[in-house]
């Protein structure tokens, strides 16, 4: 534990410093926030691997004055869990950021970007550490505040500031049910520490279904279910890239955390909680997937992909549920164990999906995939990690996806072999609805990889692309192993997390370990097999080398039809690679259509757009905020002295308050 | 040991006779139309010589283009090895055998896809985009039929779930995957392996810029994918599991057999499907599927 606090220090720290360094020398800072967020990484991730490791869970307890519970840090199975993708992200995550953010040493103040990056960091760590409510809530509260700084990076343009804003409502739109949850709870069990929640029995009280509706709802807007997603495709495509990668990989399963850790403290579940969340498992996972495939923007389309991603998380906690109410350890042990290894296998490939995104960005100067194309020749180790992040995330073998997908759909399909008729349409919607989101997740990243990396350049920019430097070149090198040995080494990892299905799943250890080895001799099969392919692969790599040895290799334009000089522009683009898709699908969301059709003698312009329309979209809570604003205005008193007067009113009001309580 | 003794045979098996199929199909259109027709072995031969050719390579093409093929080709016959051959019962069975097997060839779809996209064709693209788009709802409909199955014997591994007979929902099933063999093997009416017009074609338009060994491999893998097809079909319907040894092995040859047939008569007698009915084509595959585990469900209950 003591290492944890060391960790947070460190990266506090050093964003501090970074910030005093600030303007007079970025290079200083971006050394400061580098450094300090490796050296902060490998304290906290030691932490928490010998806390998890040594299995005694540590904790400190400090009485502090404020008025509400204690300094309550608490460092157990579930939380070193949680810790290990947060560090394990950020460190690669800012050496990237150290390089990339160089080119903006003059025009922006990096020691301020420096310490909210660091400050981010460590919220996070302190997010999954917090043992009581208030300490929870204030770490999330900086938490949210420093990814705000981070997307408004670029302030300069509106559409930025604008995302920033979405940033901000989603995060606090949380917060606000978050409060409500924890002051209900607090007042069902007496206390606000979260250990004091678990042994309370909740279940009792008769509210713990409401408890967890708030925390869905605040939980979700963090997380990125649907429809509380809409901030995702706004926040991240604004945000340099690295930040992205931290927020799309990391931020976003402290949501998944907190349900989890109120999942742990809440007892015995009602069985419509499965229900509720496969139901939103689904529509994030199918309707991200399918938005994701349809985006023309790469960032944007990724931040979908998450969206899709939280969505099987949310399926494979909701099969644990369902598990844990018909009475089946088996299927809920496949079912939060393969959501967990999905947390941190999510967290891998799309920070590393992330960081390519922003290399093409930096290496072209756009995002726009239909002005993309032909990057593997230009960017061979970007396309090279790309495409191990892009089958990760179609959860193709031998990539980590696969793994924790694998653990889900076997969850599933013991529960339909095993279990009674009433759990039926669950678990059905779980194996059609995972079959479906990688069908689309499929079609998806083809299309990204074949539409930005193969084929010919679509513009000039694309033709000119340069490839990143050696230290992001590193980084992504180093996540796209991360993908494979992920892959292929899960099965030996997945007996660590036994002592968060306990956590979860009251079942005795032995139940769990019998449980989990069958599964793991199941993913211990898959290794074998995949190293066996592998080899097959090798030789015959090696026997095709031999058989041309000797033999006539020429390289000659590609056929196309027959015609002698191809267009550049009759390549095939991203949208008509999808186009079946969205047709085939277009009575879900029916897409936008805007067409400026000819008209008069002499038709000056044709115009037409096809636009995917997002449910989540923050532009429709605007006018919520603004009816709530004119609402609340009529209730203002408009003290017209300015700001003295504002002072004497709050003055006033405390007074007023203190009397109350005093009374 | 004895896995890697069992394995090798079960490969050669699949590597020689995978390329049997195509043959009978081909015989058995020109039988129907009143044509002698190509000789059965004519994949053979083709191989053979395409083994022995040199390469034309796309001066867009990366080394994936070679890659891109070889890995789908080693994804379906990881797939095919996963496969109980009747008698010989199943290699590496272990739980959730039959989620790998999903996997592997939507891999292998990958591999071909990424080598179609490196070409830059604007052809290649297209079939690119009709691959990818078919396989959601054929993949759909393949899982619903695993589930049934598994549903039906209580196991989720393939050895265990394809042993015994399918029940009364056999019909539905044997349908339903019929269905999506012919969706997923690019057959008429989803796809005309004939055709000679790019704008048409699926499957052949994606391997239009290959040539000499790395087409030999496509052509191979291709092959292997129709008889993984027919055999998971026939193992799927027939109690092989049940049957003694030797008429167990005659029971798999003529069911493949019989589905080989089926595929030919049905691209002799059918014309190809309008591009907008495929959905509702691989939807009906689903519905079979999803009804042929409704019928298991019951069964079982």
């Amino acid at each position: 534990m003591i290492l944890i606090l060391w960790s947070i220090a460190i990266l506090a720290g050093t964003g501090l410093a970074a910030l005093l360094a600030g303007r007079k020398a970025p290079a200083m800072a971006t050394g400061l926030g580098t450094i300090g967020t490796v050296v902060g990484g490998w304290t906290g991730l030691f932490g928490a691997a010998s806390a998890w490791l040594g299995g005694a869970p540590g904790g400190i307890h400090w009485e502090w004055s404020l008025p509400v519970g204690a300094l309550d840090l608490q460092l157990d199975s579930l939380s070193a869990f949680f810790i290990l993708p947060i560090l394990g992200l950020a460190m690669p995550a800012a050496i990237y950021g150290g390089e990339s953010w160089k080119a903006w040493e003059k025009e922006k103040n990096l020691g301020a970007a420096w310490f909210f990056h660091n400050l981010l960091v460590a919220a996070m760590v302190l997010v999954v550490v917090a043992g009581n409510a208030v300490v929870f809530l204030m770490a999330w509260e900086i938490m949210a505040l420093a990814a705000y700084f981070l997307v408004v990076f670029k302030d300069e343009k509106p559409a930025v500031r604008e995302a920033g804003w979405s940033c901000l409502v989603a995060t606090h739109w949380g917060t606000a049910f978050l409060v409500v949850l924890f002051l209900l709870m607090g007042q069902a069990a007496g206390s606000l520490d979260f250990h004091q929640w678990r042994m309370a029995g909740l279940e009792t009280s008769g509210q713990t279904g409401w408890f967890f509706v708030l925390a869905l709802i605040g939980f979700g807007a963090t997380a990125g279910f649907l429809p509380l997603a809409g901030w995702l495709p706004e926040a991240h495509p604004a945000a340099p890239s690295h930040i992205s990668a931290l927020m799309s990989g990391v931020m976003i399963q402290t949501g998944i955390y907190g349900l989890v850790r109120l999942l742990a403290c809440l007892g015995e579940p009602a069985p419509w909680w499965g229900w509720v969340l496969v139901a939103i498992g689904l529509t994030s996972g199918i309707l991200g997937s399918w938005l994701a495939l349809a985006q023309q923007d790469l960032k944007r389309l990724l931040a979908y992909s998450s969206v899709e991603n939280t969505g099987i998380v949310a399926l494979g906690l909701g099969l644990g549920l369902i598990g844990i109410s018909a009475q089946a350890p088996v299927v809920a042990i496949l079912g939060f164990s393969g959501a967990l290894f999905h947390v941190v296998n999510h967290a891998i490939f799309k920070g590393l999906l992330f960081l390519g995104a922003g290399s093409v960005g930096h290496g072209t100067g756009t995002q726009d995939m239909e002005r993309l194309g032909g990057l593997l020749q230009r960017m061979p180790w970007t396309g090279a990690a790309f495409l191990a992040g892009a089958a990760a995330s179609c959860g193709l073998p031998p990539c980590n996806g696969f793994l924790s997908k694998l653990l889900i759909l076997m969850g599933a399909f013991t529960g339909l072999a095993t279990l009674e008729l009433r759990w039926l349409a669950p678990l059905l919607a779980t194996l059609a609805g995972l079959g479906l989101i990688g069908g689309l997740a499929a079609v998806g990243f083809t299309k990204v990889f074949g539409i930005v990396f193969l084929g010919e350049p679509r513009s000039a920019e694309a033709d000119r692309a340069t490839e990143a430097g050696p230290a992001r070149r590193a980084m992504m090198g180093l996540l796209a192993i991360g993908c494979l040995a992920g892959g292929l080494f899960g099965s030996a990892l997945l007996h660590f997390v036994t002592p968060i299905l306990q956590i979860l799943v009251k079942a005795p250890a032995e139940i769990l370990e019998l449980n989990l080895a069958g599964a793991a001799r199941s993913l211990s099969m898959v290794f074998y097999g995949f190293l066996a392919l592998l080899t097959l692969a090798l030789a015959l790599a090696a026997l095709r080398r031999r058989l041309l040895a000797g033999r006539s290799v020429t390289r000659q334009p590609t056929w196309d039809g027959g015609y002698a000089q191809p267009v550049l522009r009759r390549q095939y683009t991203g949208s008509s690679f999808v186009q079946p898709l969205t047709h085939w699908f277009a009575g879900l969301l029916p897409p936008e259509r805007r067409l400026k059709a000819p008209s008069g003698w002499f038709p000056a312009g044709v115009a037409r757009a096809t636009e995917l329309p997002d449910c989540g979209r923050q532009k429709r809570f605007r006018p919520w905020f603004a009816a709530l604003h004119r609402g609340l205005a009529a209730i203002r008193l408009r003290p017209s002295g300015g700001a003295p007067f504002q002072v004497l009113w709050i003055t006033a009001t405390l007074l007023v308050l203190l009397i109350w309580k005093l009374r | 040991m004895t896995l890697i003794l069992d394995l090798l045979p079960r490969f050669a098996l699949w590597f020689v006779l995978a390329p049997l199929l195509p043959g009978i199909i081909n015989k058995v259109k020109a039988w129907v139309a009143g044509r002698r027709g190509p000789p059965v072995l004519q994949l053979y031969y083709d191989l053979a010589r395409l083994w022995r050719k040199g390469v034309v390579l796309s001066t867009l093409a990366s080394p994936g283009f070679v890659f891109g093929p070889a890995v789908a080709w080693v994804a379906v016959m990881g797939a095919a090895l996963l496969l109980p051959l009747g008698p010989a019962g199943g290699a590496p069975g272990f739980r959730g055998d039959m989620l790998v097997l999903i996997y592997l060839l939507a891999l292998a779809r990958f591999g071909t896809a990424w080598a179609a996209m490196e070409t830059g064709s604007a052809f290649e693209g297209m079939g690119v985009a009709r691959e990818v788009s078919y396989a959601v709802l054929a993949e759909a409909a393949l899982i619903t039929a695993m589930l049934a199955l598994c549903v039906q014997t209580g196991s989720t591994s393939l050895a265990a779930m394809l042993a015994p007979a399918a029940g009364a929902d056999a019909a539905l099933l044997a349908a339903g995957l019929f269905v999506v063999l012919l969706a997923e093997n690019c057959r008429v009416p989803f796809d005309d392996p004939n055709t000679h017009l790019e704008l048409t074609m699926i499957h052949e338009v994606m391997v239009l810029d290959h040539s000499g060994p790395p087409l030999a491999v496509i052509l191979h893998g291709a092959s292997v994918k129709l008889l993984l097809f027919a055999l998971l079909l026939t193992e799927a319907v027939l109690p092989v599991g049940k049957l003694a040894p030797g008429v167990a092995a005659a029971a798999l040859a003529g069911g493949v057999l019989a589905v080989t047939v089926g595929a030919g008569l049905v691209e002799s007698l059918l014309a190809r499907l309008a591009f907008r009915r495929v959905p509702l084509l691989l939807t009906t595959a689903f519905l079979l599927c999803l009804f042929a585990l409704l019928m298991a469900w019951k069964g079982g209950a």
